[in-house]
């Protein structure tokens, strides 16, 4: 019982990862991106063959899993940035699809069949890394929401036009968001692949990226907090109503679709939590 | 072989123009991808079986006295009717428990008298489809294309028209939400294993060379086709609905002051679109025989790509963008490997993306402050 609450805790700190680094593009940057489990699943690969083929520790394997998948984000982003709102979505949802089955035709990740035998974070420990990547890449990504970066990453996502004649380079930061979204994303993939111990291509689907962005999108877009309290949220909940799975994919789009028609911005909006505990007094304007 | 991997690309090919034709129409519109356009076509197959299983399998069944669920069962095992009778009748006896016919396995005579009964019955129904197969699959299209249309206007009405002012982002997610809920409800409801589509029309081989084969159910998806789309552009430039649709797509809110019903106009797109969707589901349905509620999923997307391709936006843009979707689809099953044929249409996409985002008949449209 102990180890299942802790499997589900460090369940929960990778989806804080993802959710958080699927923000910088979604929510900071405005842009729909439905590529981010194509990412994650070249962390999860990379990391995976690197730690059961080549003896690598686990801790090195996921980082250079997740450099890798940044790489592929650069790459990725870099002709596709001219390209705006819908057929960016298109896309990313492409290259997501591509990444998968490529994945699904190769003989090193086992093709279809997946990819077995992956060494284990278990228990304590696997929660405590676990915990430690998220709280890295909180730390990260709200330093750079809170940056200069940010703001020019929020300027884009008012007015993309209004930012680039205010002299926002607009391609860099549009190639920084993609880098950074699908370096974490490929560190989340890195992370749920030793603690699953197992992958397969089907694990990284479209229906995956709609979990994360599920997970945006309820917290609030742009909101940091909200995406983590969501991915808590989201994740303990699935796992208590497991015996109903069957209906998730049937409750998760309806969520979606009620969300976008009541409220677009999600519940948290745009704010953090901590616009809401404020210890100083407000000043009048 | 190239020519046979064009001839099966030809046919594949209108599939993806009928399904990218309403896209196109509808972003032309509302500039909203619809997402959901595949799961519409899904949905129109499945109306196609459903309606040929309640009129003509339960309906002859009771003509001819047929116990329904053989008659459903052979529906699903189709190729058994068309074989001889003794086996027939032996495979209804093997399965009378199945059915639930007689209980009791030892009057073994009567068992013998009712399968004889049986086997007639379904021989009078399977000659009655196969002499009337064309009539049937032409009611099967209309039928199913009138309601796919009007499943399209209820999805607009209820996810999209709450949304005509919300910001892209949320437009499109609620299309990827409606999309992803039909593919699960569907699931749900007609069960999430293949079901076999009645093959109406039996298939035949003409050779045209020594190793090139043309079957009728391609001639049929291509002549339908055309003739749907001929229709299309009739209803598009010459009629007074197609002018408002062509004024709506072109500057919503003037032809709003114009006093065009805007509403009813997107109404009427969405009917257009699924109803072709619906089309291109029966014939496919028709040439593979398969149908799941997942079926939906690759060729919408593809039918997507079809439509960026083309120009999306424009009609004759679609038409060509499904054609050179599909043979190229079909070349790369020929000549790489099927496991890939999925992966051509994105890479198309990108490329296509890079070097024209605007697609072939597309316009550049200057960005505005």
């Amino acid at each position: 019982m102990e180890q299942y609450i802790l499997l589900i805790m460090t369940l929960i700190t990778i989806n804080i990862i993802l959710a958080v680094s699927l923000n910088v593009i979604n929510g900071l940057m405005g842009y729909l991106s439905l590529g981010h489990a194509g990412f994650m699943a070249i962390g999860a690969y990379t990391s995976a063959i690197l730690t059961t083929q080549y003896n690598f520790p686990i801790f090195i394997s996921v980082i250079i899993g997740a450099i890798l998948a940044g790489f592929f984000g650069f790459l990725i982003g870099f002709p596709t940035l001219r390209l705006k709102g819908d057929y960016l979505a298109i896309v990313t949802l492409g290259f997501g699809e591509i990444i998968r089955i490529i994945i699904l035709n190769m003989t090193i990740t086992g093709g279809a069949k997946g990819y077995p035998g992956i060494p284990g974070i278990k228990g304590l420990n696997g929660f405590l890394i676990g915990l430690g990547f998220a709280i890295v890449t909180v730390i990260v990504i709200t330093n750079i929401a809170l940056s200069a970066e940010g703001r020019a990453l929020l300027s884009i996502r008012e007015n993309e036009i209004a930012a680039e004649s205010m002299g926002v380079n607009i391609t860099r930061y549009k190639i920084k968001a993609f880098i950074i979204g699908s370096l974490f994303a490929g560190l989340a993939g890195g992370l749920y692949a030793h603690l699953i111990q197992y992958v397969k291509p089907d694990n990284f689907n479209l229906y995956k990226t709609v979990d994360i962005l599920l997970m945006v999108v309820l917290g609030g877009s742009g909101s940091i907090t909200g995406s983590i309290l969501a991915a808590i949220a989201l994740t303990s909940i699935s796992e208590l109503l497991r015996e109903f799975s069957e209906y998730r994919m049937l409750v998760y789009p309806l969520m979606l679709i009620i969300l976008m028609l009541v409220r677009p911005n999600g519940i948290l909006g745009k704010k953090e939590i901590t616009d809401f505990i404020s210890f100083k007094k407000k000043r009048g304007v | 072989m190239f020519i046979q991997q064009l001839i099966n690309g030809l046919s594949l090919g209108s599939i993806y123009a009928l399904i990218a034709l309403g896209y196109t129409m509808v972003y032309g519109i509302l500039k909203l991808i619809n997402f959901a356009h595949g799961e519409i076509y899904m949905i129109g197959t499945y109306i196609g079986y459903y309606f040929f299983r309640m009129t003509f399998v339960l309906g002859l069944a009771k003509k001819y006295a047929v116990n329904s669920k053989i008659a459903v069962n052979f529906l699903d095992k189709q190729e058994i009717i068309s074989q001889n009778p003794k086996l027939l009748m032996k495979y209804i006896a093997n399965n009378f428990n199945e059915f639930g016919i007689i209980k009791d396995s030892n009057f073994r005579k009567s068992i013998t008298n009712v399968a004889v009964e049986q086997a007639k019955g379904l021989k009078h129904m399977s000659e009655f489809i196969n002499s009337n197969s064309i009539i049937i699959f032409l009611l099967l299209l209309i039928v199913s294309m009138f309601l796919t249309a009007l499943v399209g206007i209820i999805i607009e009405k209820l996810a999209y028209k709450p949304l005509r002012n919300a910001s892209r982002i949320s437009v499109l997610l609620t299309a990827l939400g409606v999309s992803i809920f039909i593919q699960n409800a569907g699931i749900k409801i007609f069960g999430g294993d293949p079901k076999a589509f009645p093959q109406l029309i039996p298939s035949k081989f003409y050779n045209i060379t020594d190793n090139i084969l043309i079957s009728n159910h391609q001639i049929i998806i291509i002549f339908v086709s055309i003739i749907l789309m001929i229709l299309l552009e009739i209803i598009v430039h010459y009629t007074k609905v197609g002018k408002a649709m062509r004024a709506v797509s072109f500057d919503k809110s003037t032809a709003e002051l114009m006093g065009i019903d805007v509403n009813k106009i997107i109404s009427f797109t969405f009917a257009i679109g699924s109803a072709l969707a619906a089309a291109a589901g029966i014939l496919i349905g028709m040439r593979f025989n398969k149908i799941d509620p997942l079926m939906g999923m690759m060729p919408g997307i593809k039918a997507f790509v079809a439509a960026v391709l083309g120009g999306i936006g424009s009609i004759p843009g679609a038409v060509i963008g499904g054609l050179i979707m599909g043979i190229s689809e079909s070349l790369v099953v020929g000549y790489i490997s099927s496991t890939y044929r999925d992966a051509i249409a994105f890479a198309i996409l990108i490329v296509i993306l890079l070097i024209k985002p605007s697609g072939i008949f597309g316009k550049n449209v200057k960005e505005k402050v």
